[in-house]
């Protein structure tokens, strides 16, 4: 589906509010102004394949301040889509990652079970992070915030006959 | 009164006490809440950023169900669920190839949503449906003296703009103030972002986002920081260790759910307000209130 | 009817026309129509041979219709009625087919415009004979004018005109003429003291006879058209006798209430309810606030302002004047206001110290303003670091779309002032596009960035008082990524100026209804048209100039007060202006007095005459809209030009080809 007021990148002011107010731009390969100018260069491949849409946090200060009204964080979420589809993530980015197991939680139970979320996580990208966070997560296991359990909804075939119908609908129109 | 309520999965796990001092607090105040059947997760951030158009279906789901359980409101305490229920009712109606999508997702199971259900942040319930009058009149412990930070996190009144302002939203501070505390009305980190999910993916992000978070609750001198959001709740007050572990600070600033505090505001007792789940301890918040 | 001898004329414009219709065709089925004697095609026939053909053949082919197909009648209308009478036809029996807007304009389909053409054009032919010769009316002008506002643009338009002899009111609503630019400190890019170039100005305005200064005054009414308008003006109450007050102003420094926030000095300063705005005031009196005198607020006081005013010019009885003035036209020329910078609640202006408006600055830095003209900060210490925020709530979709033109220039010359005052301050400039487009403006800036002033291209992101850093503690911190190097700084700075817009005023919608002109989307007052006629409005009669029609600088102003003055004055330098004939007529025998059409009429350009128990048309007022026409249910009134059976033949012409 194509952004909302996607045709509003043309009119990109260059000015950088929405980099100054990004709060990870710090980290990114390419800021989200120049995202915007890479769009229009024709060379948006260089950004999909870089860490920048993968360290977006989704805290919309872009999208409120930007003068020209483009919804930087939406298509911040259309590259990681696109990036996902064509398999373009940067190997060592781990959000792609968590966003897949995440879904994939979403889909079995219905709900996200945050335990397993951390758990896959932990398995698959970062063995690191048992090391650091179980003090944590022990404290947390002790106050009864990380059920062991999931939660499976009656209507969690409703979400895979969604998604199905949805794929569908998507290799159809192609 | 009487509202839908969409917990969100959070409230399931690490939110836990989010949940249940909601509860608690709306007990207090005479409204009853009635879990949402049957919901399934929002899909927040992630599912945005695999299928766009399953993202939009699956919160639909949500509010499908709310309609068939006759009713046209949902109370939503978390910010990221605010945002993507709202989000979705935004994108429906201003891009019709999005409803006749959802609609056909959703007519696959029986079910159809016309986008007319509205979501409803939990502040916002409090301040402009229960009314400040109300919430006062109900207070027994009046919060005389406490230095409160509101710490709205980014997503409560960004991209949607609905109730409050997206820079420099007051819901919350107006709450408190109508308990009596001392509300830090210019702690404009406010609605700066906590890293939410990227705590577990991009640690060093999140740490120093939490880092300059804690740092302006230190500068305005703040006794506690209270959050509307299971995510900037966790990092902020969970991986507050971390923080000082990362940056050598000594950071020991209580994180509560605002329902917490609020809770502890109109007289349930602490216990019920899940306040022993706290990581950092939120004994000096106790100490100064009333008993 | 007597057989008529029709003469066709179809432009080609260039390729405007020609370029989609066939215009060799089109001629030459004019050629065929009944009536039509000649039919001609030409390149442009709003040149001087094109206009030629149309009297050659009127005088020598004996042509007594004339039809001309080409551009809209709003370009060449007059064009070429002219023509028409300097060949020796009456004007009005030459009509316009518009097949340029109506036609080539709008399509690229060779073959539907060409038959598109050909149907525009048989209207007109079809209901030439029925053309009957029409004279213009001429209605007396009332020679004087009247400007309303008291800025540099209204001033300037007054001494102009007074200058040529004619008189001239001069409505201002506060109680000193001067406006925002006696605010300004110095101006770009001569840095001039903006008091020091207006006040001789104000001085001659204040001064010449052909000027009626009616200051502390505003229009509450306007009726009437071109050449006669009657507007109503209500002097408000000073609560002194104008005649009286010499302007010693001892009445104000007595005055015990002594904490209005001035609106002079941008609320910076209190000035008392007795007061004079500032000292060059024109004209030089003390006004009373109603709003704030204990006495006019039913409160006790023991009236010090009394005992302290020698010449005895208080009077608390005083009341509001109505005056009804007749002037033949008016000058616009109410300025604008600053865009408050509250809603872009991501700069905290109005909640952090220390974060001021353009206007604020003027003040500060402004030698007889509330600090001196020493640039302090709210602690009165002076600031060792500032950032200047261009396009604060302007070029955004969020507030303002367009650019006010004006603020990178006076942005630069605040960076100059606090250079020239505190050559030790270090001076950020954070903006998108550096706009110095004006004669000496890229010389301007070339001269601040010759004064170490740093330019950091990136719009700011955020004003923040959060310190992450030692630097940072106590200090104002400005978010900003500097684009050129692609790195987001945080600039610890102790003063923030936000350089913000320029804003229509808030009742600038309302004040043109009451004149009878209309605004743009923008919100400023529309001119006539944005290249050709940029200080006339739609309304004849009515000028306007300065920023009340778009922000501009203080030489585009000047410049601007000039032409409207000229407009003006080649109005009211006539003894009358001629008013076009396809007006409205009410037969007085047929009318049955109901007085639905008077109600109706949009410029209130008829009225009930009880003697003949008839409505009558105001010919001077009618504009020809036929709304009256339309709305009587006896078919009374007729607009001339544009009977019923004309336009019934202009349909039956559309539809035969």
């Amino acid at each position: 589906m194509a952004m909302p007021s996607g045709e509003k990148i043309k009119i990109c002011q260059q000015c950088g509010t929405c980099t100054g107010s990004c709060p990870t731009s710090y980290l990114m390969d390419y800021g989200p102004r120049e995202v915007i100018a890479a769009f229009r260069a024709g060379m948006i491949d260089k950004v999909v394949k870089s860490n920048t849409i993968w360290l977006c946090t989704s805290c919309y200060y872009c999208t409120v301040r930007c003068p020209a009204g483009i919804k930087i964080t939406d298509l911040m979420y259309e590259l990681k889509r696109m990036a996902i589809k064509y398999d373009l993530t940067p190997k060592t980015s781990r959000n792609p990652a968590m966003t897949k197991i995440f879904v994939d939680s979403v889909r079995k139970h219905g709900r996200n079970h945050e335990v397993e979320l951390m758990a896959k996580f932990m398995l698959t990208k970062d063995w690191s992070l048992p090391f650091k966070f179980w003090q944590l997560g022990l404290k947390l296991f002790t106050a009864g915030r990380m059920p062991l359990t999931a939660t499976n909804i009656r209507g969690r075939e409703e979400l895979e006959k969604i998604s199905a119908y949805l794929e569908a609908q998507e290799a159809n129109a192609q | 009164m009487k509202y839908l309520y969409f917990p969100g999965c959070s409230a399931e796990a690490t939110g836990k006490a989010y949940d249940i001092s909601t509860r608690a607090m709306m007990e207090k105040l005479g409204v009853e809440l009635v879990e949402l059947d049957d919901w399934n997760c929002c899909g927040a951030t992630s599912y945005f950023s695999v299928r766009e158009l399953d993202s939009f279906a699956i919160a639909a789901r949500n509010l499908a169900i709310a309609q068939e359980m006759g009713d046209d409101e949902v109370c939503v305490i978390c910010n990221a669920c605010y945002t993507t229920l709202a989000k979705t009712n935004r994108y429906m109606a201003e891009d019709p190839r999005i409803f006749e999508a959802v609609n056909g997702a959703l007519g696959a199971v029986g079910r159809s949503y016309d986008g007319k259900v509205k979501v409803r942040h939990i502040v916002d319930i409090l301040v402009n449906d229960i009314g400040l009058e109300a919430v006062t009149e109900r207070v027994s412990r009046r919060l005389t003296g406490l230095r409160v930070a509101p710490y709205y996190g980014c997503q409560f009144s960004r991209p949607m703009g609905s109730f409050d302002d997206v820079q420099l939203p007051t819901t919350m501070d107006r709450l408190f103030e109508a308990m009596g505390a001392d509300v830090i009305t210019d702690f404009d980190a406010k609605t700066d972002c906590c890293g939410g999910m990227m705590m577990l993916t991009r640690e060093d992000a999140a740490l120093r986002l939490c880092h300059e978070l804690l740092t302006a609750a230190r500068q305005y001198k703040a006794d506690v920081l209270v959050a509307a959001c299971p995510l900037c709740e966790m990092n902020l007050e969970g991986y507050q260790p971390r923080v000082n572990k990362t940056y050598g600070t000594d950071f020991n600033i209580p994180v509560m759910y605002f329902t917490q505090l609020a809770g502890l505001a109109l007289g349930a007792d602490p216990k019920q307000l899940a306040m022993e789940k706290q990581v950092v301890s939120c004994d000096p918040v106790l100490a100064a209130i009333p008993a | 009817m007597a057989e008529e001898k029709i003469g066709v004329y179809i432009c080609h414009c260039g390729t405007n026309i020609a370029g989609t219709v066939d215009v060799e065709e089109v001629t030459r089925w004019a050629a065929e129509q009944p009536n039509v004697a000649i039919a001609r095609e030409y390149k442009y026939m709003c040149s001087d041979p094109g206009q030629d053909l149309i009297k050659q053949d009127i005088k020598e082919n004996g042509i007594t219709r004339a039809v001309v197909a080409a551009c809209s009648p709003t370009m060449h209308e007059p064009t070429f009625r002219k023509a028409a009478g300097d060949g020796g036809l009456n004007p009005y029996l030459l009509q316009m087919a518009n097949i340029r807007e109506h036609c080539s304009w709008v399509t690229i389909d060779h073959d539907a415009a060409t038959e598109k053409a050909k149907r525009i054009l048989g209207a007109q032919i079809h209901r030439l004979p029925l053309n009957v010769p029409l004279q213009p009316i001429e209605v007396p002008v009332n020679p004087n004018v009247m400007v309303v506002g008291g800025g540099i643009a209204g001033i300037e338009a007054a001494l102009k005109l007074a200058a040529t002899g004619k008189k001239v009111y001069l409505v201002e609503r506060d109680p000193s003429i001067g406006g925002h630019m006696a605010m300004f400190d110095k101006t770009f890019p001569t840095l001039d003291c903006a008091a020091c170039i207006l006040t001789p100005k104000m001085s001659a305005a204040g001064k010449e006879p052909n000027i009626e200064m009616l200051a502390y005054s505003e229009v509450t009414q306007v009726d009437g058209y071109v050449g006669n308008f009657k507007v109503k003006v209500k002097k408000k109450a000073r609560f002194i006798d104008t005649d009286k007050c010499t302007g010693c102003a001892l009445c104000t420094e007595a005055c015990v209430v002594r904490k209005v926030p001035s609106e002079f000095d941008m609320g910076l300063s209190k000035r008392a309810a007795a007061y004079i705005p500032f000292p060059q005031a024109v004209p030089l009196r003390a006004t009373i606030d109603p709003t704030r005198c204990l006495t006019l607020t039913g409160k006790k006081c023991k009236q010090p302002c009394v005992a302290a005013c020698g010449p005895e010019a208080i009077d608390f009885e005083q009341k509001d004047e109505e005056l009804e003035l007749e002037v033949g036209a008016i000058i616009m020329a109410t300025g604008f206001q600053l865009w408050d910078p509250t809603p872009e609640t991501r700069y905290s202006y109005g909640k952090l110290d220390n974060v001021i408006s353009s206007l604020e600055f003027e003040r500060i830095s402004n030698a007889s303003g509330p600090t001196g003209g020493h640039i302090v900060c709210k602690n009165g210490e002076a600031p060792k670091s500032v950032a200047i925020l261009h396009c604060v709530g302007s070029r955004d979709d969020n507030h303002q779309e367009f650019c006010s033109r004006v603020c990178c220039m006076y942005s630069l010359k605040f960076a100059h002032l606090i250079k020239e005052h505190l050559p030790e301050t270090e001076v950020y400039e954070c903006y998108i596009d550096m706009r110095t487009y004006g004669k000496g403006y890229e010389e301007f800036y070339k001269r601040l960035m010759n004064e170490s002033v740093h330019f950091i291209r990136g719009r700011a992101a955020e004003v923040s008082a959060v310190a992450l850093s030692p630097e940072e503690q106590g200090e104002l911190v400005v978010k900003v990524e500097d684009t050129l190097l692609g790195i987001t700084r945080r600039l610890p700075v102790d003063m923030v100026i936000l350089s913000s817009g320029l804003a229509p005023r808030a009742d600038a919608k309302a004040t043109s209804q009451i004149f009878g002109f209309g605004c743009s989307s923008n919100g400023f007052f529309l001119e006539r048209h944005p290249k050709l006629e940029p200080v006339s409005t739609v309304t004849d009669g009515i000028f306007i100039a300065g920023c009340c029609q778009y922000p501009k600088d203080i030489p585009d102003t000047v410049a601007q007060a000039g032409a409207a003055a000229a407009g003006a004055l080649a109005l009211v330098d006539n003894a009358t202006v001629k008013v076009e004939p396809t007006i409205s007529y009410i037969d007085p025998e047929k009318c049955s007095g109901c007085h639905i059409c008077v109600g109706l009429c949009p410029h209130a350009a008829i009225q009930y005459n009880a003697e003949k128990d008839a409505a009558e048309v105001i010919e001077a007022a009618c504009k020809g809209c036929g709304v009256c026409v339309a709305a009587c249910g006896s078919g009374v009134p007729q607009q001339r030009g544009y009977l019923d059976e004309q336009i019934f033949a202009e349909i039956e012409g559309a539809l035969v080809v």
